[in-house]
């Protein structure tokens, strides 16, 4: 067990890259604290699997450092870090049983044969399989060859850290949920560090302590789940996590007042002085139909049963609020209040208003 | 009752057709013969099973049997290996891929004559380039139309020459369809490269291997126009394998009776050892 630091890493797949936009991975620093649960959230192609291959040692960065408790792994190859890694589509080795293939790992650094029949019998008693550990791994269905493969990434107990490539892909809907509370779990049990990687926020929320959420190539908020719904420091992050995501409305900066067409918006706090682009977030949970405020007319509303989310339109900015009890027709014209404390201004992106410092 | 739809059988139809008249009605008449003697006027005389005793306690045919075994054997144990480490050795990904492949497909794309009279001028003492670098630079006594052993190496080598490609070229079918997640796993799991090829490799190729052998076993048991035009046979009966006997048998001296027994044995015993191959290399899979 290790705490994990990057130290300013930088990758590009092209042989010699120019700008900014030739990195996958645009300079990366942070520290993974030891026996911490993490989740690397972000859209396809953001770069998170890299970095994930770089910190396993599946691939060389193109610059920076990688530290496990201080010491440089950076020229290590993957068996040599003392990691485990668990990948997208099950990996596991078809000519063995169950119980081979969960005592691979172990088998292959000379851990003697007692040990391993108690680690085996031990993970497969977690993960739920002790009954399938004589048959064939290759007739298993694909939500149980996913958890052997997960085996083998958890059977060693001195490992570094354990990382996992968006894992759930091939799993069922209903064994997802189950899997990743398991997962859960089997963290809070062995306190190892654990890096899990996704793109399905709900995961990432559900087992990460941090989650970090990347951008293009960049990593844009560390942040808890809470944190991270409360209060984006990007708008990306408010758009990607949360279901709708905020709302995101052009403004103009007047002095320390947000105007969204033409009208005043009060805002969490005050905004440091500054030029550019600004824009209102609200998520659609502080949004409230009101009998005085914003006018609005209503494009749609769906029921999703607990709540309603209803879509206006104002001005040409849709703007989303979740309801609950009743909700107006289609057409109507509606009132929208935006909850102060929860009304932040970003510029250009990035959060630029101030918690509980008066405008 | 449900009603079958019966139609079905039209379609099927012209392939029956094909199939009688290409396979069952020559293999028919070879029947026919094996089991009558003519002197030709299509005049027969009924013989029973004689031709078939008679094959099977020959000397002769015992002699080329065995040669035959020997040539398959030897070329199945170098062929195999042998394409299975220049399949691993092949790049996966880039540049040389198309160039890998096409050198690997050009011997088997040379017709089966044209192999044999190129390695038989190929291996001439005095003008042959293999044969001049053996004997008059290398000084080595190589002349596989008086020397038994140097034809047996000659007709090995050219056939490893010509056919090792296919094994390689299947092989290296399964292995490109391995994704990099099982590498890198095994990576993870400190696995050797040994155990890589072990558990991943030789898995995932266990499939078109059994095809390639499979191939190989078949086509170098019937094994004719090759030797036939490098050493027709010799020197004396070295490398008469099985068909190029069978050919002496039925045209050279038109015993035709006995010939067709021959073919009828030699049949059975290609088909017995392949469905044997078969049987042995995909026993473990339905478990």
């Amino acid at each position: 067990m290790a705490k994990i630091t990057l130290d300013k890493l930088r990758h590009s797949y092209m042989g010699n890259p120019k700008g900014p936009e030739d990195y996958a991975l645009k300079e990366i620093n942070l520290d993974w604290q030891d026996g911490g649960a993490y989740a690397l959230l972000g859209p396809s192609g953001c770069g998170k699997s890299t970095l994930l291959n770089i910190i396993s040692g599946l691939l060389q960065p193109s610059e920076g450092r990688i530290l496990f408790d201080g010491e440089d792994v950076t020229g290590l190859p993957p068996d040599r870090r003392n990691i485990a890694q668990v990948f997208q589509f099950p990996v596991i080795y078809d000519t063995m049983t169950v119980y081979d293939n969960l005592a691979f790992p172990l088998r292959n650094r000379g851990v003697d044969e007692a040990r391993v029949a108690s680690r085996v019998a031990e993970i497969a008693a977690m993960l739920e399989v002790t009954e399938m550990l004589k048959t064939r791994a290759s007739n298993l269905s694909p939500d149980n060859k996913q958890k052997i493969s997960m085996g083998r990434g958890l059977v060693r107990d001195d490992v570094n850290v354990v990382m996992f490539d968006e894992p759930l892909t091939v799993i069922d809907p209903h064994l997802k949920w189950k899997l990743r509370s398991k997962l859960k779990e089997l963290h809070q049990r062995v306190k190892v560090t654990m890096i899990y990687v996704t793109h399905d926020q709900t995961e990432a929320l559900t087992f990460a302590d941090q989650v970090v959420v990347m951008q293009d190539g960049e990593i844009v908020q560390i942040g808890t789940p809470v944190e991270l719904f409360e209060r984006p420091a990007h708008t990306f992050v408010g758009h990607f996590i949360g279901s709708p995501g905020m709302n995101v409305l052009p403004a103009e900066l007047k002095g320390e007042t947000a105007f969204f067409n033409g009208a005043a918006v009060t805002l969490e706090g005050g905004v440091a002085p500054g030029a550019g682009r600004h824009e209102i977030g609200i998520r659609p949970e502080f949004v409230t139909l009101a009998a005085t405020g914003l006018p609005a007319t209503v494009r749609k509303v769906s029921d999703l049963g607990r709540h309603s989310v209803v879509e206006a339109i104002a001005g040409d900015t849709r703007i989303s609020a979740i309801v609950e009890g009743a909700v107006p027709g289609q057409g109507e014209t509606v009132h929208l209040a935006f909850r102060p404390d929860q009304t932040r201004l970003y510029r250009d992106g990035w959060i630029a208003s101030e918690k509980g410092r008066a405008a | 009752m449900r009603k079958v739809n019966q139609k079905g059988w039209f379609f099927v139809l012209p392939v029956l057709i094909l199939v009688a008249f290409n396979a069952l009605v020559p293999m028919m008449t070879v029947v026919n013969y094996s089991v009558q003697e003519t002197f030709g006027d299509n005049v027969f005389f009924w013989q029973g099973l004689d031709w078939f005793q008679q094959i099977l306690r020959s000397e002769r045919f015992h002699a080329a049997l065995g040669r035959q075994f020997l040539f398959t054997a030897m070329i199945l144990a170098i062929e195999v290996p042998l394409g299975v480490i220049i399949a691993l050795s092949m790049p996966r990904k880039g540049f040389w891929v198309p160039v890998c492949l096409v050198t690997m497909a050009l011997p088997m794309l040379i017709p089966w004559n044209v192999v044999g009279a190129m390695w038989n001028i190929f291996t001439l003492p005095d003008i042959g380039l293999l044969g001049y670098l053996m004997n008059h630079t290398l000084g080595i006594d190589y002349n596989m139309t008086q020397d038994p052993v140097a034809a047996w190496i000659t007709v090995i080598v050219m056939d490893v020459w010509h056919w090792t490609s296919l094994v390689v070229l299947l092989c290296y079918a399964g292995l490109v369809s391995i994704p990099d997640a099982y590498y890198q796993a095994a990576k993870i799991d400190g696995a050797s490269n040994w155990s890589v090829f072990r558990y991943i490799q030789l898995p995932k190729m266990k499939q078109v291997l059994t095809i390639a052998v499979l191939l190989r076993f078949m086509d170098s048991f019937n094994i004719y126009t090759e030797p036939f035009v490098l050493t027709g046979g010799g020197p004396g009966n070295s490398t008469t394998l099985l068909s190029i006997d069978l050919v002496k048998i039925a045209l050279g001296q038109f015993d035709l009776g006995p010939a067709a027994a021959m073919s009828l044995i030699y049949f059975a015993i290609t088909l017995f050892v392949s469905w044997l191959f078969y049987t042995l290399m995909t026993r473990n899979d339905a478990k």
